[in-house]
C-alpha cells in the first residue's frame, strides 16, 4: 500500500505540485532583501569593526602601554613602543595595527583595562597601495575621535553585561 | 514615392518575392532577439522573487536595462580559442546551436494569416530541427578539448536520444488527433473553446511532450549537460565572450520555440479560450504571446523548483516513464476514435 501511494505521487506528478506551489506562495512573498549601500542592517553594540584607539574627554590618550593587547592578539598583528614622558607617565611611541593580519576577534578590546583600543562600527574602508591597511598610531586615534560618541554610546549599552 | 514604386515594379518578381520574405524574416527574428534579451531579465527576476529576493534592480529604472548591458558586456569580451581546439569546430557550434533555434520560427503560424511559410509537413520540419540543435552541443564538447566539455556533449547526446522519442510519439498523437502535419491545421482542429483544445484529450502527452521539451531545452531540472556544480559548465566551459553569449541566446530561443510549439499543438494556438464576446475581442496574437508567455513562465518556475536530476535518474524517466506512457496513450487515442462515441474529441 505505502508503495501503491509512493508511486501515485510521484506519477501523477503530486510531489512536484507541491513543490511547485511552495515556490509560486513565494513568489508573492515579502521580499527581505536589505539594499545595501542605501539600507543596512542593525548592528550589535560588540559588533567588531574598524580599530580606534581612544582617548579621554580631555583630550588625553587612554593608552597606558601595558601591551596586554599586544601579547593576547593571536594573530600578532599589534606592535607596541613605549616611552616614558615628560610628565613620568608611560605613553606609546608606536602603535600599529596590521589591518591584513587582524582577525577582528576582539580579544584586544577585551583585554585592554583603559579601554583604549576598541572595535568600532566602521565598516566602510579599503586600501588601494601596500601599506595602506597598515594602521598607525595617528590613523587609529583619528578614527577613534571621528567615532567617539557612537563608541561611547556602544560601551554604555554594553556595560551591564560586562 | 513614385520612384520607389516605379523601381519596386521593375523588379523581377523572384526578387521582389525575397526581399518580402527577407522582411518578414527580419520582421521575426528582430523581436525575438529582445524576447530572449527580456527572458533573461525575467528569469532572473522570478527566480529571485520565489526566492525571496528582489533580483536585478540597479541598471536603468528597476533593472530594466540590465540585457541590454549584459549583451554589451558579452559583446566586448575577450574571444578564447584554447590552444589545441578544433578552431572551425569550436567557433562553427555555436552557429548550428543556434540556426535551428531560428529556423524553426519559419513554420510557426503566429495567427491565422501571420505566418512566414504555411508548409504541409510542418511537423516533420520542427522535428527535424530540434533535434539539429543538439549537434551545436555535442560538436562543441568535442572541438573545446577539454574534459568536462567533453563529458558534457556525452551526456547531452544521450538525453536528447531518450527524450527525442518521447516528444516524437507525443506528436504522433497531435497528429493522429488533428489529422494534418500542417501546425495551421492542427490549429484549426483545435477550434471550439478550452475544452476543444489537444491539452485536454491528449492530457498525457501534453505533459511528456512539455517535459520533454524542458529536457531538449536542457533547462533545470535536466541541465546536466551544463551541470554547473559536476562538470563546471559542460560543453560550454571554454567558451566566452560572443560564442557563449550565441549558446546562450540558442538556449533562450530554444525555449521560446518550444512554449510556442506546445501552444500551437496543446493549447489552440492563436485561439481564445471561450469563443464568446469579451474573448473574441482580444487579438488572436495576443492569445498566442499570452499562452507563450505563460509556458515561459513554467519553465522558469521549474527551474526556481526543482534540483537537478540525477543523470540515471534522467535515463530512467526518459525510457522507462515517457516513452512508455506516450505508446499507452497513443492506442487510448486509436481505440477512442475507432470504437468510442468521444471520437468526435479529435476532429
Amino acid at each position: 500500500m505505502n508503495a501503491l501511494t509512493r508511486w501515485i505521487n510521484s506519477f501523477l506528478l503530486i510531489e512536484l505540485l507541491k513543490g511547485l506551489v511552495l515556490t509560486g506562495r513565494h513568489l508573492f512573498a515579502r521580499k527581505i532583501t536589505v539594499q545595501y549601500p542605501e539600507e543596512r542592517t542593525p548592528m550589535s553594540p560588540r559588533f567588531r569593526g574598524k580599530h580606534a584607539l581612544r582617548r579621554y574627554q580631555n583630550g588625553e590618550e587612554r593608552c597606558i602601554a601595558c601591551k596586554l593587547c599586544e601579547a593576547v592578539c593571536p594573530a600578532l598583528a599589534i606592535t607596541i613602543e613605549s616611552e616614558e614622558r615628560a610628565d613620568g607617565t608611560r605613553r606609546t611611541t608606536r602603535y600599529d595595527i596590521d589591518m591584513t593580519k587582524c582577525i577582528f576577534c576582539g580579544f584586544c578590546e577585551e583585554a585592554c583595562p583603559v579601554d583604549s583600543i576598541v572595535e568600532t562600527h566602521d565598516i566602510d574602508y579599503h586600501g588601494e597601495r601596500r601599506g595602506d591597511l597598515y594602521y598607525t598610531k595617528d590613523r587609529l586615534l583619528a578614527t577613534g575621535d571621528k567615532h567617539e560618541t557612537q563608541i561611547a554610546a556602544m560601551k554604555a549599552a554594553d556595560a551591564k553585561y560586562r | 514615392m513614385e520612384f520607389l514604386l516605379n523601381f519596386w515594379n521593375g523588379l523581377p518578381e523572384w526578387s521582389q518575392i525575397g526581399i518580402v520574405n527577407l522582411a518578414k524574416i527580419v520582421a521575426i527574428v528582430l523581436p525575438l532577439m529582445l524576447c530572449v534579451a527580456y527572458l533573461t531579465y525575467a528569469e532572473r527576476k522570478i527566480i529571485s522573487y520565489m526566492q525571496v529576493r528582489i533580483g536585478p534592480n540597479r541598471v536603468g529604472p528597476r533593472g530594466w536595462l540590465q540585457p541590454i548591458a549584459d549583451a554589451v558586456k558579452l559583446m566586448f569580451k575577450e574571444i578564447i580559442l584554447p590552444a589545441n581546439a578544433n578552431k572551425f569546430l569550436f567557433i562553427g557550434a555555436p552557429i548550428l546551436a543556434i540556426a535551428p533555434s531560428l529556423v524553426a520560427w519559419a513554420v510557426i503560424p503566429f495567427t491565422d494569416t501571420l505566418w512566414l511559410t504555411n508548409i504541409d509537413a510542418g511537423l516533420l520540419f520542427i522535428l527535424a530541427l530540434t533535434s539539429m540543435g543538439v549537434y551545436g552541443i555535442i560538436i562543441a564538447g568535442w572541438a573545446s578539448n577539454s574534459k568536462y566539455a567533453f563529458l558534457g556533449g556525452l551526456r547531452s547526446a544521450a538525453q536528447i536520444v531518450a527524450y527525442e522519442i518521447a516528444m516524437g510519439f507525443a506528436l504522433v498523437g497531435v497528429l493522429m488527433a488533428a489529422g494534418s502535419l500542417n501546425l495551421r491545421e492542427i490549429v484549426h482542429a483545435q477550434a471550439g473553446g478550452l475544452h476543444q483544445w489537444y491539452w485536454l484529450p491528449l492530457f498525457p502527452l501534453f505533459l511528456v511532450y512539455f517535459i520533454s521539451g524542458v529536457a531538449e531545452t536542457n533547462r533545470s531540472p535536466f541541465d546536466v549537460a551544463e551541470g554547473e556544480s559536476e562538470i563546471v559548465a559542460g560543453f560550454h566551459v571554454e567558451y566566452s565572450g560572443m560564442p557563449f553569449a550565441v549558446f546562450f541566446l540558442a538556449e533562450y530561443a530554444n525555449m521560446i520555440m518550444i512554449s510556442a510549439l506546445t501552444a500551437v499543438m496543446f493549447l489552440g494556438g492563436w485561439l481564445p479560450p471561450f469563443e464568446v464576446e469579451p474573448f473574441t475581442w482580444v487579438p488572436p496574437l495576443v492569445w498566442f504571446l499570452l499562452k507563450v508567455s505563460f509556458l515561459l513562465f513554467c519553465f522558469l518556475w521549474f527551474r526556481a523548483t526543482f534540483p537537478r536530476y540525477r543523470y540515471d535518474q534522467i535515463m530512467r524517466l526518459g525510457w522507462k516513464v515517457l516513452i512508455p506512457v506516450t505508446l499507452v496513450w497513443i492506442v487510448v487515442i486509436g481505440v477512442a476514435m475507432f470504437l468510442t462515441p468521444w471520437g468526435y474529441l479529435f476532429h
